[in-house]
């Protein structure tokens, strides 16, 4: 992709920026083709993602238009500009960007952040060094080759002297922006901000409570509000006690919410809000509303009887979405079959920060505080409410206590809008804990099954691989899909594994309740089914599963998605990097070395999101049936990493993620409702579960890759592959619990 | 509705709630203390710990009328001038991802080393089992606590 700098204080737009005078260039990516990436979502190919700007005093403005959510996202962005800028790290100040498409995608997710602005950033900041080198090569009346600028100042190399930034700014202010052939990027030896694990811009608010997350917004006469929303998606409020509510210390009102138009997409749920002075109150009016509801059409929706339908659906196939090879004849003549089915249950965010917005309504003008991953779907969400136009209405991202995807559907800040122009007053919009795991967008719900043929000497010839989940695209469409969708199927196919015959199915699945993506989405249960079989077919043809999987390591052949022209970048030794970060897990974890009884090492890779991941846990299983797992290790190849200390935080904590998945996650429903509601009965790996994880980051040249996904889908295989290594029980259904237990 | 006089942080504060409503919503709401969290409600998670004098509890559950005239500290009341050095572990470990939980993290550790001060892995771990981090922060944290150990 190509970077367009663009320098903005000749347009008169400081002003914009709330800037009196100064330097300021902004930067755009300029995809190739129509889309830059399958998981990017850019405004146009010419919305600059960056904007840069230098006040008088020297002060530098890096406004960063992604959403912090723990991945360093901000921090990450800013190393980059400053490295190139030669900037002071303490004179510089991180904005956060409000919602605009100025400043292009906004959009957090799909683990884009880094790879896909990491050239827009870059040469933003070398563009500004340039052009102040140039400002103070004029100044001196010499040839810009005789300055060079470091650390917030420009040394004139002739005679030694050396001048800030800040007496540059307003003449380079004036100049051109370079040809980008003319500006000179550092190369990796001379960085000493990029690949230097610098810490996290926001560690001292985090440890003094000063971080202003989205529950923690406070303004001025704001109000609490707390709803009761149908329990079934698709359900109509039936009947409430206003008068009981109202009776309630605190509470100032009780206010509907708008019944929404199918299709769903972000629109508020439905229900009735109870506004009060503070937030308790505010769930004490709920409870005394006692509010009821009718089901709907999903009041059927039970998730033992809809796992039934799935595996019909598997029995069924559905749309064949990949074919190469001749699977049914390659099958025919196998030496030795070998089929499983593998179920994952829906699973749940959970973040610690429950959904929170905060609006302000002044009659004519909205503005809205929320811990989003996108502001500018609030804007677009939000919109058609007011008549505005998206842009009219202002976005402010506040820090975000965990999102996993959850936050980038915007239902609870539609809420707090609505509200905010009901009471004339701002209103804060409080979803509690039982809200978040009852109203949420979960991961989808899955069936596998999984038949491979091998020839005589044990190599795989045909893998025949059936899934069938409802589709995340069913929100937006309203429809019953195929799940034929590109990034929901693409995870299996991409696998650099060297298969003959290759076969996906997509089978029929309708949705019943809000399907969103949680963090990796179709990679969690395509990766323990990958995972899982490769050891499977180890264990059938009585060889080690490192083995196998280094047998299988091999070159892809292209299919559908991945011959796709607008896909940014091909993907050279994919196999290799694979079989790399998976031979760092089994050295690292002294693989093959003789342990203890009812202890085993489990083994998977997976490439995702751009990356190649491995996962080796080592895990015991004690004669009562409790797992543990003391230890874990996990490499990843992004290409390089920007922050290492925050990439193998990720690692780390996608191991606990994975974990919680595998052990504990699943989200039930009886009659069309959830049956869970807090972390009693959702519950997520605690301290005492999580493993010592050490983590391998393996660079080259390659152009980078995601890293707050990419660590999830190798876990759960390799949990249940120790497993079986530990106590010859093979778990083919999540969540683990008590499946082990005699 | 009653008063209840509370000191927070050191300072002495009329608080005008009813005598069920938990001490986290006075904090958060009526004295606009935001840096102790909401999580969950139930005492499940850990989020909203403060100390009251000095022993960590779970303020989502504890009314406000329990704790008229103790001495309550939060998050930030711990470092009024300069960070502790278990705040400084934590930053120097790099051990906060989203920062959500930390907060209840290192109240709940704050009280741990005040009463043993050098634990070990075991004694962390029990300690700390009611604070939940979803980002997975785990390891880090039980290197801070021994980090601030070493340097207290």
């Amino acid at each position: 992709m190509s970077v367009l700098v663009t320098n903005v204080s000749r347009r008169d737009v400081i002003k914009a920026l709330g800037l009196g005078t100064g330097f300021v260039l902004s930067a755009s990516v300029v995809p190739r083709g129509l889309r830059a990436l399958v998981w990017g979502n850019s405004a146009g190919p010419l919305s600059p993602s960056v904007y840069l700007a230098i006040a008088e005093d020297g002060t530098v403005s890096v406004y960063v238009h992604r959403a912090e959510m723990g991945q360093g996202s901000r921090t990450g962005l800013t190393q980059i500009v400053a490295d190139e800028l030669e900037a002071d790290w303490d004179r510089l100040q991180v904005v956060p960007a409000y919602g605009d498409k100025k400043f292009g995608s906004q959009n957090t997710d799909g683990s884009t952040s880094i790879r896909e602005f990491y050239d827009a950033f870059r040469l933003a900041g070398a563009t500004a060094r340039t052009m102040l080198e140039q400002a103070a090569a004029a100044h001196w009346d010499v040839d810009p080759s005789r300055v060079e600028a470091r650390n917030h100042r420009v040394h004139n190399l002739a005679s030694g002297e050396a001048l800030d930034y800040r007496d540059f700014v307003a003449a380079a202010a004036l100049l051109e922006v370079p040809d980008p052939t003319s500006v000179a990027l550092k190369s990796r030896a001379q960085h000493r901000y990029i690949g230097k694990p610098v810490r996290n811009i926001y560690g001292e608010d985090f440890v003094t409570g000063r971080a202003v997350f989205g529950q923690d917004v406070r303004r001025e006469g704001m109000v609490y509000a707390v709803a009761a929303r149908p329990p079934v998606v698709g359900g109509r409020l039936k009947d409430y006690d206003r008068e009981a509510a109202m009776a309630v210390t605190g509470v100032l009102d009780v206010v509907e919410l708008p019944v929404y138009e199918w299709p769903m997409r972000y629109q508020p749920l439905g229900g009735v809000a109870v506004v009060a002075t503070n937030t308790w109150s505010a769930i004490q009016g709920r409870d005394a509303l006692n509010a009821t509801f009718e089901s709907g059409p999903n009041g059927d929706y039970d998730t033992t009887e809809y796992e039934a339908s799935l595996w019909q659906a598997i029995e069924a196939g559905g749309t064949v979405t990949y074919d190469r090879g001749d699977v049914p004849a390659a099958l025919a003549s196998a030496a030795k079959r070998i089929r499983a089915d593998y179920f994952v249950p829906h699973q749940h965010h959970i973040p610690m920060e429950p959904p929170a917005a905060t609006a302000e309504w002044n009659g004519e003008d909205l503005k809205i505080w929320t811990s989003c991953q996108d502001p500018q779907t609030v804007q677009t969400t939000v919109a058609p409410y007011f008549g505005k136009q998206p842009e009219d209405i202002y976005v402010e991202v506040t820090l975000l206590g965990g999102a996993f995807g959850r936050k980038s559907k915007p239902d609870f800040a539609v809420e707090a809008a609505l509200l905010a122009r009901h009471m004339g007053k701002p209103v804060k919009m409080v979803w509690t804990r039982e809200d978040d795991v009852r109203h949420g967008y979960y991961h989808t719900i899955s069936a596998q099954r999984v038949e491979v043929g091998l020839d005589a000497s044990g190599k795989v010839q045909a893998w025949d691989h059936r899934s069938a989940y409802p589709s995340l695209m069913e929100v937006y469409s309203g429809q019953k899909t195929d799940a034929a969708t590109d990034f929901e199927v693409v995870p299996v196919m991409e696998q650099p594994l060297a298969i003959p015959a290759l076969r996906l199915w997509s089978g029929e699945a309708k949705a019943h309740i809000r399907v969103g993506w949680l963090r990796s989405v179709t990679s969690i249960q395509h990766g323990f089914a990958v995972g899982s079989m490769v050891d499977e077919i180890a264990a059938a043809t009585g060889r080690r599963p490192d083995v196998v999987w280094n047998d299988l390591f091999g070159s892809v052949l292209t299919g559908t998605a991945l011959d796709d022209p607008e896909r940014p970048e091909p993907r050279p030794r994919a196999a290799d990097r694979l079989r790399a970060v998976f031979g760092r897990v089994v050295e690292m974890s002294g693989y093959g070395r003789t342990l203890a009884p009812g202890t085993g090492i489990g083994l998977a890779a997976f490439t995702s999101f751009g990356s190649f991941t491995a996962a080796a846990l080592e895990v015991t299983v004690s004669p009562a049936g409790d797992v543990h797992v003391p230890r874990a290790w996990t490499a990843i190849d992004c290409g390089f990493a920007v922050n290492p200390d925050r990439v193998a935080a990720q690692m780390e904590g996608a191991v606990v993620f994975g974990l919680s998945i595998a052990l504990h996650g699943e989200l039930t429903t009886r009659n069309g409702a959830v049956v869970q509601d807090n972390f009693g009965n959702y519950p997520v790996c605690r301290i005492g579960e999580a493993p010592q994880v050490e983590v391998a980051l393996l660079e080259n040249e390659h152009p980078l890759g995601g890293a707050g996904e990419p660590g999830v889908p190798p876990v759960a295989a390799a949990l249940c592959n120790g497993i079986f290594a530990a106590v010859g029980k093979r778990i083919r259904r999540l969540p683990i619990r008590n499946q082990l237990k005699s | 509705m009653p008063s209840y006089p509370l000191t927070v942080n050191g300072e002495r504060r009329e608080v005008e709630a009813p005598p069920e409503m938990p001490l986290l919503w006075v904090l958060r709401d009526v004295l606009g203390l935001t840096g102790t969290k909401y999580g969950c409600g139930k005492s499940l998670c850990g989020a909203c710990t403060v100390h009251v004098d000095g022993t960590a509890v779970r303020s989502c559950v504890t009314p406000v009328s329990l704790v008229a005239d103790k001495e309550i500290t939060t998050i930030e009341g711990l470092a009024p001038a300069e960070l502790t050095t278990l705040q400084q572990a934590w930053i120097a470990e790099n051990v906060s991802q989203c920062g959500y939980c930390q907060s209840g993290q290192i109240m709940t550790a704050a009280a741990l080393l005040a009463e043993n001060p050098d634990p070990g892995d075991e004694e962390i771990d029990q300690a700390m089992f009611l604070n939940i981090c979803r980002c997975g922060t785990y390891q880090r944290i039980r290197k801070a606590i021994h980090r601030a150990a070493r340097e207290g």
